[in-house]
């Protein structure tokens, strides 16, 4: 076997993925003005896992995320992904990585003025640019059938509901293979069984395109569901970091609250 | 007689006088400082503009898009000011021309100033209101909905994509709309020649063209593509960089107007000041 060869292990929901880092984080800080929202955080992101970062609003866990694309600069600290260090590419090496994550916004995010299809196809033929036309209509249709939307394809997003428009974006994130995914709250605003139905779409998501990823949240039912690892933030600092298990058995009564 | 004041009293007042000057001068030299980081963003906003238009790629359905949105859906509002800008000129100039009898200057004299100053000037303004808000209210809740972040993270550049396509539409459309709104002038301008005479169309039209020579058509449409561009570049730039919360969409799309409208004035005082002296 070649060095550059990868061997893909099968992902386990209790012991998921390689000890193979996909994503490291070491020591990062962000302050807005006079206000420090995250401070020396440390963490690492195994491939096939999915590391579920919990805290309150407004704990910075949005940040984070937003600094691992470079949609935020950080102060100082090193963000590493797929052996690239964020903070010092240029534009087009940044660019290149982009093509290998996956961002579900918080909100969707998804292009009003286009429709479910034009939403889909607009990055995947920027980034797949070999495709061809069958290959890409193909690949809309994988898509939408993986989060059971098939019959939205010529719909407005004005049209979507709000768990529709978030596996509709879900759909559009994962339409150019990406090594990882990044969730921004994917369960926010979202009823009971629609916020099942999208944590059942993250595990499908995990074991059919093998993705690493990075899952912020505060609903403890996301969290149980997907996590391989807990993480959760308080005050910008990192306040406990573990297996689900370990979260959902805990006595403290701050990780305690979030299950109330 | 003598009025003694206590020492701590005027330590006191001294003081107090002294952290207000000092107050006052840090919150001047804040707002200079932020004027002139907002003129630094302005120009690196405009050069980015500039060389992402002429790098590859270029973003052509977008861009036609954007003209048929810009163009086309303008032109009922063009149609409609131009006619009533031509007819409401005629209308008031008549009784003076009448007087003087110098009537059948009247076609040549409304001509004249739909080309070289009014078609442009308020074509400029109205497409500020209407093409100016749309791109500030318009990019500006992209951004509050993050549809802008997604673009980046998709590694799509949303300063290609959305704003050079729509800065150089403004460019290119205004000017297509300015000959448009003077030809509807014209129009216009025959259809109250007609309210108080009768004159006939052919009649009307070679009264109109008589004086009108093709250096006044040139300036007027060079300073129509500077109107344009200045309308685009600032509707973008308001909506790009608008803040966060709906409140900001509003307010991206009000200063989009304002300023663009203010820019039309000082570059037509600019163009008309060239102009001259070229002229001369």
């Amino acid at each position: 076997m070649s060095e550059n060869e990868t061997i893909e292990l099968p992902i386990d929901k209790m012991n998921p993925g390689t000890d193979q880092p996909v994503l490291e984080i070491v020591e990062l800080n962000k302050s807005f003005g006079n206000q420090e929202i995250l401070k020396n955080i440390s963490l690492t992101l195994y491939k096939g896992e999915n590391l579920v970062v919990l805290g309150k609003s407004g704990s910075g866990k949005s940040v984070l995320i937003k600094c691992i694309v470079g949609l935020l600069k950080p102060d100082s600290g090193t963000i590493n992904v797929l052996d690239k260090n964020v903070t010092s590419l240029n534009s087009k090496e940044l660019n290149e990585l982009r093509q290998k994550i996956g961002f579900l916004f918080q909100s969707g995010a998804l292009y009003d003025s286009m429709t479910v299809k034009q939403n889909i196809e607009f990055p995947l033929r920027r980034i797949k640019k070999g495709l061809t036309e069958k290959q890409v209509q193909d690949k809309v249709h994988e898509v939408l059938e993986n989060v059971d939307l098939v019959d939205s394809l010529n719909k407005m997003p004005s049209e979507l509901s709000g768990g529709m428009r978030k596996r509709i974006s879900l759909a559009r994130t994962i339409a150019v293979d990406p090594l990882i995914m990044l969730y921004d709250e994917p369960t926010t605003g979202l009823d009971p069984v629609t916020s099942d139905e999208i944590s059942s779409l993250i595990l499908d998501v995990q074991k059919k395109y093998k993705t690493s990823s990075i899952i912020i949240t505060h609903d403890m039912k996301c969290a149980q569901k997907t996590a391989n690892r807990m993480m959760m933030i308080k005050d910008g600092l990192i306040y406990k970091e573990g297996k689900a298990e370990e979260f959902m058995n805990s006595t403290d009564s701050y990780i305690r609250s979030f299950s109330m | 007689m003598n009025k003694f004041i206590p020492v701590g009293q005027i330590k006191n007042f001294a003081t107090k006088q002294t952290v207000r000057l000092s107050n006052e001068t840090f919150v001047k030299k804040k707002e200079a400082a932020n004027f002139l980081t907002d003129i630094a963003d302005v120009f690196l906003f405009i050069t980015r503009i500039i060389k992402e238009t002429f790098s590859v790629n270029f973003e052509f359905r977008e861009f036609m898009r954007q003209c048929f949105q810009i163009g086309y859906k303008s032109l009922p509002l063009i149609s409609i000011t131009g006619a009533i800008m031509g007819l409401v000129l005629t209308i008031q100039s008549r009784p003076v021309l009448v007087d003087f009898g110098a009537v059948t200057l009247l076609p040549g004299m409304v001509a004249l100033s739909l080309i070289r100053e009014m078609g442009p000037v308020i074509t400029a303004l109205i497409c500020a209101g209407k093409i100016g808000s749309g791109m500030g209210a318009e990019l500006g809740s992209m951004k509050v909905t993050e549809q802008i972040d997604a673009m980046e993270v998709s590694s799509i550049n949303p300063i290609k994509y959305l704003l050079v396509t729509r800065v150089l539409a403004a460019t290119i459309m205004i000017p297509i709309l300015t000959l448009y709104a003077d030809a509807f002038g014209i129009f216009g301008s025959w259809a109250g020649a007609n309210i108080k005479g009768n004159v006939s169309f052919t009649l009307f039209f070679a009264q109109a063209f008589a004086p009108v020579e093709f250096i006044d058509l040139i300036p007027a449409v060079i300073k129509s593509f500077f109107f344009g561009a200045v309308i685009g570049l600032v509707g973008c730039y308001k909506g790009y960089n608008a803040g966060s919360g709906t409140q900001s969409v509003g307010k991206a799309a009000n200063s989009a107007v304002v300023l663009g409208s203010l820019l039309v004035f000082i570059v037509d005082m600019i163009a008309v000041q060239i102009t001259d002296i070229i002229t001369s």
